[in-house]
Protein backbone atom coordinates (compact mmCIF):
# COMPACT_ATOMS: atom_id res chain seq x y z
CA UNK A 1 0.00 0.00 0.00
CA UNK A 2 1.14 3.53 -0.95
CA UNK A 3 -0.29 6.26 -0.64
CA UNK A 4 0.01 8.84 -3.72
CA UNK A 5 -0.75 12.87 -3.04
CA UNK A 6 -0.75 13.69 -6.69
CA UNK A 7 -0.61 17.39 -7.73
CA UNK A 8 -3.31 18.67 -5.79
CA UNK A 9 -4.55 22.09 -6.02
CA UNK A 10 -7.95 23.91 -4.43
CA UNK A 11 -9.43 26.77 -5.03
CA UNK A 12 -12.31 28.58 -3.21
CA UNK A 13 -14.69 31.17 -5.15
CA UNK A 14 -16.01 33.55 -3.11
CA UNK A 15 -18.81 35.49 -4.20
CA UNK A 16 -18.34 38.40 -6.24
CA UNK A 17 -16.96 35.10 -8.59
CA UNK A 18 -12.70 35.96 -7.20
CA UNK A 19 -10.39 33.06 -6.54
CA UNK A 20 -8.36 32.28 -3.61
CA UNK A 21 -5.77 29.62 -4.31
CA UNK A 22 -5.37 27.85 -0.97
CA UNK A 23 -2.92 25.12 -1.95
CA UNK A 24 -0.58 24.86 -5.16
CA UNK A 25 0.23 21.26 -6.89
CA UNK A 26 0.99 19.63 -3.86
CA UNK A 27 2.93 16.42 -4.49
CA UNK A 28 4.23 13.42 -2.10
CA UNK A 29 3.88 9.84 -1.73
CA UNK A 30 3.07 8.05 1.67
CA UNK A 31 4.76 4.81 1.99
CA UNK A 32 3.72 2.00 3.84
CA UNK A 33 4.32 2.27 7.27
CA UNK A 34 5.70 5.99 7.40
CA UNK A 35 5.40 8.58 9.77
CA UNK A 36 5.08 11.59 7.65
CA UNK A 37 4.37 15.22 9.14
CA UNK A 38 2.91 18.43 7.53
CA UNK A 39 4.33 21.74 9.10
CA UNK A 40 3.31 25.00 7.48
CA UNK A 41 2.61 28.40 9.05
CA UNK A 42 -0.63 29.09 9.70
CA UNK A 43 -3.29 29.54 7.15
CA UNK A 44 -1.07 27.99 4.81
CA UNK A 45 -4.54 25.30 3.73
CA UNK A 46 -2.76 22.33 6.03
CA UNK A 47 -5.80 20.97 7.19
CA UNK A 48 -7.59 22.16 3.83
CA UNK A 49 -4.90 19.43 2.42
CA UNK A 50 -5.76 16.70 5.28
CA UNK A 51 -9.50 17.10 4.27
CA UNK A 52 -9.02 16.33 0.76
CA UNK A 53 -6.74 13.22 1.35
CA UNK A 54 -9.48 11.95 3.99
CA UNK A 55 -12.29 12.75 1.14
CA UNK A 56 -14.32 14.96 3.54
CA UNK A 57 -13.39 17.74 0.62
CA UNK A 58 -12.84 17.83 -3.23
CA UNK A 59 -9.89 19.22 -4.68
CA UNK A 60 -10.08 21.65 -7.46
CA UNK A 61 -7.36 19.54 -9.75
CA UNK A 62 -4.94 16.67 -8.71
CA UNK A 63 -6.30 13.16 -7.15
CA UNK A 64 -5.24 11.13 -4.37
CA UNK A 65 -4.53 7.49 -4.81
CA UNK A 66 -4.11 4.07 -2.90
CA UNK A 67 -2.09 1.97 -4.74
CA UNK A 68 -2.88 -1.72 -3.97
CA UNK A 69 -6.04 -1.42 -2.58
CA UNK A 70 -9.19 -2.45 -5.00
CA UNK A 71 -10.42 -0.68 -7.70
CA UNK A 72 -13.92 1.36 -6.67
CA UNK A 73 -13.42 0.59 -3.22
CA UNK A 74 -13.39 3.33 -0.32
CA UNK A 75 -10.21 3.32 0.78
CA UNK A 76 -10.13 3.59 4.52
CA UNK A 77 -9.18 6.62 6.47
CA UNK A 78 -9.88 7.64 10.07
CA UNK A 79 -9.45 11.17 11.26
CA UNK A 80 -8.16 12.63 14.73
CA UNK A 81 -9.56 16.33 14.29
CA UNK A 82 -8.12 18.94 17.13
CA UNK A 83 -11.32 19.66 18.63
CA UNK A 84 -11.83 15.72 19.40
CA UNK A 85 -15.25 15.66 17.36
CA UNK A 86 -16.31 13.12 20.20
CA UNK A 87 -19.99 12.04 20.49
CA UNK A 88 -20.94 13.53 23.33
CA UNK A 89 -24.12 11.23 23.83
CA UNK A 90 -21.53 7.90 23.80
CA UNK A 91 -19.26 6.50 26.37
CA UNK A 92 -15.84 6.27 25.95
CA UNK A 93 -16.33 2.93 24.69
CA UNK A 94 -19.07 3.53 22.48
CA UNK A 95 -17.32 5.91 20.58
CA UNK A 96 -14.50 3.82 20.20
CA UNK A 97 -16.23 1.25 18.46
CA UNK A 98 -18.22 3.65 16.03
CA UNK A 99 -16.00 2.87 13.00
CA UNK A 100 -16.95 -0.90 14.17
CA UNK A 101 -20.36 -0.43 14.44
CA UNK A 102 -20.92 0.89 10.81
CA UNK A 103 -18.76 -2.14 9.44
CA UNK A 104 -20.66 -4.36 10.57
CA UNK A 105 -18.48 -5.85 13.37
CA UNK A 106 -20.34 -8.20 15.75
CA UNK A 107 -20.42 -7.01 19.44
CA UNK A 108 -18.42 -9.23 21.10
CA UNK A 109 -15.61 -8.35 18.52
CA UNK A 110 -16.50 -4.95 18.81
CA UNK A 111 -15.54 -5.25 22.54
CA UNK A 112 -12.65 -7.25 22.01
CA UNK A 113 -11.05 -4.63 19.57
CA UNK A 114 -11.96 -1.37 21.83
CA UNK A 115 -10.27 -3.30 24.56
CA UNK A 116 -6.95 -3.57 22.95
CA UNK A 117 -7.22 0.00 21.53
CA UNK A 118 -8.18 1.28 25.09
CA UNK A 119 -5.30 -0.84 26.97
CA UNK A 120 -2.46 1.21 24.39
CA UNK A 121 -3.84 4.56 24.94
CA UNK A 122 -4.21 3.90 28.71
CA UNK A 123 -7.68 4.58 29.02
CA UNK A 124 -8.71 1.35 31.91
CA UNK A 125 -11.40 2.51 34.09
CA UNK A 126 -12.99 5.46 31.42
CA UNK A 127 -14.91 3.24 29.29
CA UNK A 128 -18.42 4.01 31.14
CA UNK A 129 -17.09 7.32 31.32
CA UNK A 130 -19.22 10.10 29.39
CA UNK A 131 -16.57 12.71 27.02
CA UNK A 132 -17.90 15.94 29.18
CA UNK A 133 -16.33 14.12 32.06
CA UNK A 134 -12.71 13.65 30.59
CA UNK A 135 -9.70 16.29 30.20
CA UNK A 136 -8.54 17.33 26.83
CA UNK A 137 -5.85 14.91 26.75
CA UNK A 138 -8.08 12.01 27.56
CA UNK A 139 -10.64 13.13 24.99
CA UNK A 140 -8.12 12.83 22.41
CA UNK A 141 -6.65 9.49 23.33
CA UNK A 142 -10.03 8.18 22.88
CA UNK A 143 -10.16 10.06 19.55
CA UNK A 144 -6.78 8.10 19.10
CA UNK A 145 -8.34 4.96 19.88
CA UNK A 146 -11.81 5.31 18.05
CA UNK A 147 -9.49 6.43 14.83
CA UNK A 148 -7.27 3.02 15.46
CA UNK A 149 -9.99 0.22 15.86
CA UNK A 150 -11.02 1.39 12.81
CA UNK A 151 -8.21 -0.20 11.45
CA UNK A 152 -7.69 2.46 8.78
CA UNK A 153 -5.35 2.44 5.70
CA UNK A 154 -3.81 5.80 6.64
CA UNK A 155 -4.90 7.87 9.70
CA UNK A 156 -4.62 11.59 9.50
CA UNK A 157 -4.26 13.74 12.34
CA UNK A 158 -5.17 17.69 12.25
CA UNK A 159 -3.26 19.17 14.38
CA UNK A 160 -4.64 16.93 17.42
CA UNK A 161 -2.50 18.35 20.64
CA UNK A 162 -3.17 21.96 19.70
CA UNK A 163 -6.31 22.31 21.78
CA UNK A 164 -3.79 21.03 24.69
CA UNK A 165 -1.63 22.61 26.90
CA UNK A 166 1.55 22.69 26.74
CA UNK A 167 2.82 20.01 29.41
CA UNK A 168 -0.56 17.27 28.11
CA UNK A 169 0.61 18.11 24.62
CA UNK A 170 4.65 16.80 25.63
CA UNK A 171 3.45 13.72 27.21
CA UNK A 172 0.91 12.86 24.47
CA UNK A 173 3.64 13.31 21.86
CA UNK A 174 5.70 10.25 23.37
CA UNK A 175 2.48 8.44 23.98
CA UNK A 176 1.68 8.60 20.22
CA UNK A 177 5.63 8.09 19.01
CA UNK A 178 4.99 5.19 20.79
CA UNK A 179 1.11 3.98 19.95
CA UNK A 180 2.50 4.55 15.94
CA UNK A 181 5.95 2.12 16.46
CA UNK A 182 2.70 -0.19 18.20
CA UNK A 183 0.91 -0.25 15.42
CA UNK A 184 3.34 0.04 12.03
CA UNK A 185 0.71 2.18 10.02
CA UNK A 186 0.91 5.23 8.08
CA UNK A 187 0.08 8.23 9.97
CA UNK A 188 -0.47 11.88 7.63
CA UNK A 189 0.48 14.07 10.96
CA UNK A 190 -0.68 18.17 10.56
CA UNK A 191 1.32 20.53 12.68
CA UNK A 192 2.34 24.30 12.89
CA UNK A 193 4.48 22.89 15.39
CA UNK A 194 8.20 22.46 14.10
CA UNK A 195 9.31 20.29 17.05
CA UNK A 196 6.70 18.37 16.93
CA UNK A 197 7.20 17.55 13.30
CA UNK A 198 10.85 16.80 14.13
CA UNK A 199 10.50 14.69 16.77
CA UNK A 200 7.28 12.69 15.42
CA UNK A 201 8.18 12.39 11.48
CA UNK A 202 9.70 9.64 9.49
CA UNK A 203 9.35 12.81 6.49
CA UNK A 204 8.69 16.89 7.48
CA UNK A 205 6.72 17.87 4.20
CA UNK A 206 7.13 21.81 4.58
CA UNK A 207 4.42 24.02 3.23
CA UNK A 208 5.19 27.85 2.33
CA UNK A 209 1.99 30.54 3.21
CA UNK A 210 -0.68 30.84 1.27
CA UNK A 211 -1.41 29.46 -1.41
CA UNK A 212 0.66 26.51 0.02
CA UNK A 213 3.24 24.65 -1.64
CA UNK A 214 6.08 22.53 -1.12
CA UNK A 215 9.06 24.64 -0.08
CA UNK A 216 10.96 21.06 0.62
CA UNK A 217 10.46 17.29 2.39
CA UNK A 218 13.29 16.94 4.59
CA UNK A 219 14.15 13.52 5.83
CA UNK A 220 14.33 12.79 9.86
CA UNK A 221 17.01 10.87 9.92
CA UNK A 222 17.04 9.98 13.83
CA UNK A 223 17.27 6.78 15.31
CA UNK A 224 13.80 4.84 16.84
CA UNK A 225 12.11 4.57 19.31
CA UNK A 226 12.63 7.95 19.72
CA UNK A 227 13.29 9.02 23.35
CA UNK A 228 12.37 11.85 25.66
CA UNK A 229 15.86 13.05 25.90
CA UNK A 230 16.46 13.27 21.93
CA UNK A 231 15.31 16.84 22.20
CA UNK A 232 18.21 18.03 23.81
CA UNK A 233 20.71 16.88 20.63
CA UNK A 234 22.32 18.17 18.59
CA UNK A 235 21.11 16.60 15.28
CA UNK A 236 17.63 16.98 16.54
CA UNK A 237 17.93 20.31 17.11
CA UNK A 238 19.86 20.94 13.39
CA UNK A 239 16.58 19.23 12.01
CA UNK A 240 14.39 21.99 13.86
CA UNK A 241 16.42 25.08 12.50
CA UNK A 242 16.34 24.30 9.00
CA UNK A 243 12.82 23.74 9.17
CA UNK A 244 12.45 27.06 11.30
CA UNK A 245 14.68 28.70 8.85
CA UNK A 246 11.48 28.21 5.72
CA UNK A 247 9.08 28.87 7.76
CA UNK A 248 10.55 31.89 9.16
CA UNK A 249 11.66 33.33 5.59
CA UNK A 250 7.90 32.66 4.85
CA UNK A 251 6.98 34.59 8.51
CA UNK A 252 8.86 37.34 7.49
CA UNK A 253 7.55 38.17 3.90
CA UNK A 254 3.43 37.78 5.32
CA UNK A 255 4.94 40.63 7.78
CA UNK A 256 6.34 42.68 5.17
CA UNK A 257 3.14 42.32 3.32
CA UNK A 258 0.94 43.64 6.32
CA UNK A 259 2.78 46.75 6.53
CA UNK B 1 8.43 60.70 53.84
CA UNK B 2 5.16 60.82 55.89
CA UNK B 3 5.39 59.98 59.67
CA UNK B 4 3.45 57.24 61.27
CA UNK B 5 0.96 59.61 62.86
CA UNK B 6 0.56 60.71 59.54
CA UNK B 7 -0.36 58.02 57.54
CA UNK B 8 -3.13 56.92 60.35
CA UNK B 9 -4.83 60.36 60.02
CA UNK B 10 -4.77 60.07 55.89
CA UNK B 11 -8.45 58.69 54.42
CA UNK B 12 -8.44 55.26 53.08
CA UNK B 13 -10.43 53.51 50.89
CA UNK B 14 -11.10 49.32 51.34
CA UNK B 15 -11.71 47.62 47.45
CA UNK B 16 -15.33 46.29 47.61
CA UNK B 17 -16.57 43.58 45.88
CA UNK B 18 -18.80 44.90 42.46
CA UNK B 19 -20.21 41.57 41.46
CA UNK B 20 -21.57 40.79 44.90
CA UNK B 21 -24.99 41.88 43.43
CA UNK B 22 -24.60 39.19 40.60
CA UNK B 23 -24.32 36.38 42.79
CA UNK B 24 -28.08 35.29 43.35
CA UNK B 25 -28.76 34.51 47.08
CA UNK B 26 -30.92 31.45 47.94
CA UNK B 27 -33.81 32.02 49.19
CA UNK B 28 -35.43 28.89 50.70
CA UNK B 29 -38.51 29.54 52.36
CA UNK B 30 -39.54 33.03 50.95
CA UNK B 31 -41.43 31.32 47.54
CA UNK B 32 -43.27 28.80 50.20
CA UNK B 33 -44.41 31.64 52.70
CA UNK B 34 -45.14 34.28 50.31
CA UNK B 35 -47.95 31.67 48.53
CA UNK B 36 -48.98 31.13 51.85
CA UNK B 37 -49.63 34.32 52.24
CA UNK B 38 -51.34 35.32 49.17
CA UNK B 39 -53.64 32.36 50.02
CA UNK B 40 -54.22 33.43 53.35
CA UNK B 41 -55.15 37.36 52.16
CA UNK B 42 -57.66 35.99 49.49
CA UNK B 43 -59.01 33.69 52.06
CA UNK B 44 -59.54 36.83 54.44
CA UNK B 45 -61.07 38.91 51.52
CA UNK B 46 -63.25 36.58 50.46
CA UNK B 47 -64.64 35.50 54.24
CA UNK B 48 -64.92 39.10 55.23
CA UNK B 49 -66.87 39.69 52.18
CA UNK B 50 -65.05 42.29 50.90
CA UNK B 51 -65.32 41.12 47.22
CA UNK B 52 -69.12 39.31 47.09
CA UNK B 53 -67.83 35.38 46.78
CA UNK B 54 -69.68 35.30 43.27
CA UNK B 55 -66.82 37.09 41.66
CA UNK B 56 -64.36 35.72 44.09
CA UNK B 57 -64.66 32.46 46.42
CA UNK B 58 -62.22 31.53 49.22
CA UNK B 59 -59.60 28.59 48.28
CA UNK B 60 -61.11 26.32 51.02
CA UNK B 61 -64.42 27.00 49.16
CA UNK B 62 -63.11 25.93 45.79
CA UNK B 63 -61.26 23.00 47.39
CA UNK B 64 -64.17 21.98 48.97
CA UNK B 65 -66.02 22.33 45.15
CA UNK B 66 -62.95 20.36 44.24
CA UNK B 67 -63.46 17.67 46.31
CA UNK B 68 -66.68 17.02 46.15
CA UNK B 69 -66.43 16.04 41.92
CA UNK B 70 -63.85 14.13 43.11
CA UNK B 71 -65.80 12.11 44.82
CA UNK B 72 -68.60 11.94 42.15
CA UNK B 73 -66.28 11.51 39.47
CA UNK B 74 -67.42 13.94 37.52
CA UNK B 75 -64.07 15.68 37.39
CA UNK B 76 -62.32 12.28 36.05
CA UNK B 77 -64.87 12.49 32.78
CA UNK B 78 -63.15 16.12 31.90
CA UNK B 79 -59.77 15.93 32.77
CA UNK B 80 -59.84 12.35 30.51
CA UNK B 81 -61.57 13.90 27.86
CA UNK B 82 -59.28 16.79 27.64
CA UNK B 83 -56.19 14.86 28.22
CA UNK B 84 -57.07 12.41 25.05
CA UNK B 85 -57.52 15.19 22.80
CA UNK B 86 -54.03 16.70 23.94
CA UNK B 87 -52.33 13.32 23.94
CA UNK B 88 -53.30 12.08 20.29
CA UNK B 89 -52.57 16.10 19.26
CA UNK B 90 -49.66 16.52 20.98
CA UNK B 91 -47.78 13.08 19.77
CA UNK B 92 -48.96 13.54 15.60
CA UNK B 93 -46.94 17.02 16.15
CA UNK B 94 -44.59 15.63 18.13
CA UNK B 95 -43.83 13.00 15.34
CA UNK B 96 -44.39 15.06 12.10
CA UNK B 97 -42.87 17.71 13.83
CA UNK B 98 -39.05 15.73 14.01
CA UNK B 99 -39.61 14.06 10.72
CA UNK B 100 -40.49 17.34 8.79
CA UNK B 101 -37.44 18.86 10.67
CA UNK B 102 -34.87 16.70 10.10
CA UNK B 103 -35.96 16.56 6.62
CA UNK B 104 -35.86 20.10 5.92
CA UNK B 105 -32.87 20.60 7.87
CA UNK B 106 -30.99 17.92 6.54
CA UNK B 107 -31.75 18.05 2.60
CA UNK B 108 -31.93 21.23 0.33
CA UNK B 109 -34.80 20.40 -1.36
CA UNK B 110 -37.40 20.05 1.24
CA UNK B 111 -35.43 22.96 2.70
CA UNK B 112 -36.42 25.55 -0.38
CA UNK B 113 -39.81 23.85 -0.51
CA UNK B 114 -40.40 23.84 2.92
CA UNK B 115 -39.20 27.01 4.42
CA UNK B 116 -41.37 29.22 2.73
CA UNK B 117 -44.79 27.31 3.48
CA UNK B 118 -43.76 27.52 7.36
CA UNK B 119 -43.08 30.72 7.37
CA UNK B 120 -46.48 31.44 5.74
CA UNK B 121 -48.67 29.18 8.13
CA UNK B 122 -46.69 29.48 11.31
CA UNK B 123 -48.05 33.33 12.05
CA UNK B 124 -51.54 32.42 12.06
CA UNK B 125 -53.44 32.30 15.19
CA UNK B 126 -54.25 28.09 15.35
CA UNK B 127 -57.67 29.81 17.18
CA UNK B 128 -58.53 31.07 14.06
CA UNK B 129 -57.89 28.04 11.76
CA UNK B 130 -60.90 26.04 13.78
CA UNK B 131 -64.07 27.52 12.07
CA UNK B 132 -61.94 26.29 8.97
CA UNK B 133 -61.23 22.73 10.72
CA UNK B 134 -65.14 22.14 11.31
CA UNK B 135 -65.65 22.84 8.33
CA UNK B 136 -63.10 20.36 6.88
CA UNK B 137 -63.81 17.66 9.40
CA UNK B 138 -66.99 18.04 11.26
CA UNK B 139 -68.28 18.89 15.03
CA UNK B 140 -66.54 15.76 16.89
CA UNK B 141 -63.23 15.36 17.90
CA UNK B 142 -61.14 15.09 14.87
CA UNK B 143 -61.02 19.44 14.56
CA UNK B 144 -60.13 19.44 18.46
CA UNK B 145 -57.48 17.16 17.97
CA UNK B 146 -56.41 18.60 14.26
CA UNK B 147 -55.92 22.16 16.03
CA UNK B 148 -53.83 20.92 18.86
CA UNK B 149 -51.61 19.12 16.23
CA UNK B 150 -51.38 22.41 14.01
CA UNK B 151 -50.63 24.53 17.52
CA UNK B 152 -47.68 21.87 18.39
CA UNK B 153 -46.17 21.03 15.11
CA UNK B 154 -44.92 24.51 14.37
CA UNK B 155 -42.57 24.90 17.76
CA UNK B 156 -41.66 21.37 17.20
CA UNK B 157 -40.71 21.69 13.46
CA UNK B 158 -38.94 24.89 13.99
CA UNK B 159 -36.77 23.62 17.33
CA UNK B 160 -36.07 20.70 15.32
CA UNK B 161 -34.88 22.54 12.44
CA UNK B 162 -32.78 25.03 14.16
CA UNK B 163 -31.41 22.07 16.20
CA UNK B 164 -30.17 20.23 12.70
CA UNK B 165 -28.71 23.19 11.79
CA UNK B 166 -27.08 23.42 14.80
CA UNK B 167 -25.40 19.83 15.40
CA UNK B 168 -21.73 20.72 14.94
CA UNK B 169 -20.64 19.60 11.55
CA UNK B 170 -17.55 18.32 12.83
CA UNK B 171 -19.29 15.60 14.14
CA UNK B 172 -20.83 14.78 10.86
CA UNK B 173 -17.26 15.03 9.14
CA UNK B 174 -16.12 12.24 12.07
CA UNK B 175 -19.32 10.06 11.56
CA UNK B 176 -18.07 10.04 7.66
CA UNK B 177 -15.33 9.37 8.22
CA UNK B 178 -15.78 6.46 10.44
CA UNK B 179 -17.72 5.18 7.70
CA UNK B 180 -21.09 6.21 8.13
CA UNK B 181 -23.81 6.93 5.16
CA UNK B 182 -26.09 9.68 4.78
CA UNK B 183 -29.01 8.15 6.45
CA UNK B 184 -26.57 6.77 9.34
CA UNK B 185 -25.54 10.07 9.84
CA UNK B 186 -29.19 11.09 10.26
CA UNK B 187 -29.39 8.02 13.02
CA UNK B 188 -26.54 8.03 15.09
CA UNK B 189 -25.80 11.60 15.08
CA UNK B 190 -28.43 13.84 13.83
CA UNK B 191 -31.22 12.05 16.42
CA UNK B 192 -29.16 12.04 19.45
CA UNK B 193 -27.92 15.93 18.64
CA UNK B 194 -31.28 17.24 18.31
CA UNK B 195 -32.85 15.50 21.15
CA UNK B 196 -32.47 19.02 24.15
CA UNK B 197 -33.94 21.00 20.91
CA UNK B 198 -36.82 18.06 20.85
CA UNK B 199 -37.50 18.77 24.67
CA UNK B 200 -37.36 22.35 24.52
CA UNK B 201 -40.37 22.10 21.37
CA UNK B 202 -41.97 19.52 23.75
CA UNK B 203 -42.06 21.80 26.95
CA UNK B 204 -43.43 25.34 24.48
CA UNK B 205 -45.98 22.63 22.80
CA UNK B 206 -47.53 21.36 26.30
CA UNK B 207 -48.32 25.21 26.87
CA UNK B 208 -49.58 25.60 23.64
CA UNK B 209 -51.59 22.37 23.88
CA UNK B 210 -53.46 23.17 26.91
CA UNK B 211 -54.36 26.57 25.49
CA UNK B 212 -56.00 25.04 22.76
CA UNK B 213 -57.76 22.32 24.51
CA UNK B 214 -59.47 24.69 26.25
CA UNK B 215 -60.34 27.27 22.94
CA UNK B 216 -61.44 24.06 21.03
CA UNK B 217 -63.89 22.58 23.88
CA UNK B 218 -65.39 26.78 24.19
CA UNK B 219 -66.76 25.97 20.97
CA UNK B 220 -68.35 22.58 20.05
CA UNK B 221 -67.72 19.93 22.79
CA UNK B 222 -70.00 18.18 25.43
CA UNK B 223 -67.11 17.05 28.11
CA UNK B 224 -63.70 18.79 29.09
CA UNK B 225 -62.40 21.32 31.14
CA UNK B 226 -63.18 23.91 28.27
CA UNK B 227 -65.98 22.72 28.04
CA UNK B 228 -66.25 22.71 31.87
CA UNK B 229 -65.24 26.14 32.34
CA UNK B 230 -67.57 28.00 29.94
CA UNK B 231 -70.50 25.76 31.37
CA UNK B 232 -69.87 27.05 35.09
CA UNK B 233 -69.23 30.33 33.83
CA UNK B 234 -72.55 30.46 32.33
CA UNK B 235 -74.36 29.09 35.10
CA UNK B 236 -72.50 31.71 37.47
CA UNK B 237 -70.79 28.87 39.56
CA UNK B 238 -67.86 30.52 40.18
CA UNK B 239 -66.27 27.88 42.65
CA UNK B 240 -66.42 25.16 39.30
CA UNK B 241 -65.06 27.31 37.11
CA UNK B 242 -61.95 28.05 39.60
CA UNK B 243 -61.45 24.61 39.86
CA UNK B 244 -60.78 24.22 35.90
CA UNK B 245 -58.29 26.32 36.19
CA UNK B 246 -56.58 24.77 39.09
CA UNK B 247 -56.57 21.82 37.03
CA UNK B 248 -55.15 23.20 34.04
CA UNK B 249 -52.39 24.70 36.17
CA UNK B 250 -51.50 21.30 37.93
CA UNK B 251 -51.36 19.84 34.59
CA UNK B 252 -48.97 21.94 33.26
CA UNK B 253 -46.81 21.20 36.31
CA UNK B 254 -47.40 17.84 35.85
CA UNK B 255 -46.35 17.58 32.26
CA UNK B 256 -43.40 20.00 32.93
CA UNK B 257 -41.94 17.65 35.70
CA UNK B 258 -42.64 14.60 33.17
CA UNK B 259 -40.80 16.13 30.20
CA UNK B 260 -37.84 17.31 32.71
CA UNK B 261 -37.35 13.64 34.18
CA UNK B 262 -37.77 12.58 30.40
CA UNK B 263 -34.90 15.03 29.72
CA UNK B 264 -32.57 13.29 32.38
CA UNK B 265 -33.44 9.71 31.09
CA UNK B 266 -33.20 10.77 27.61
CA UNK B 267 -29.94 12.94 27.57
CA UNK B 268 -27.67 11.11 30.41
CA UNK B 269 -25.04 13.05 28.70
CA UNK B 270 -25.47 16.76 29.64
CA UNK B 271 -24.71 17.40 33.48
Amino acid sequence: MRVRIDHISKYYTDRQGGQTEALQDIHFDIAENEFVVVVGPSGCGKSTLLNIIAGLLSASSGQVIFDGVANDSTPNTAVVFQEFALFPWRTVLKNIVYGLEEKGVNKTEQFVIAQKFIAMVGLQGFEQKYPHQLSGGMKQRVAIARALANDPLLLLMDEPFSALDAQTRLLMQYELSRIWEETQKSFLYITHNIQEAVFLGDRVVVLSRRPGRILDIVKIDLPRPRREDLITEERYLKYVDLIWGYIKDQAKETLKEIR
Amino acid sequence: MKTPTELTKMEKAIVQDKTSFLQGKDHPWLSLTSFIIILCLWEMVSRLSWVPPLFLPAPSEILLEGWGMLKTGVIFNHVLASLSRILLGFSIACIAGVLIGILIGFFSIPEAIGNPLIAATFPIPKIAILPLLILWLGIGEPPKVAVIALGVFFPMVINVYTGVKNVDPLLIKAALSLGSNRTRVIKKVILPGILPMVFAGMKLGIGIALLLVVAAEMVAADAGIGFMILTAADLMQTKKLMVGLIILSLLGIFFNWLFQKMEKLFIPWKQ
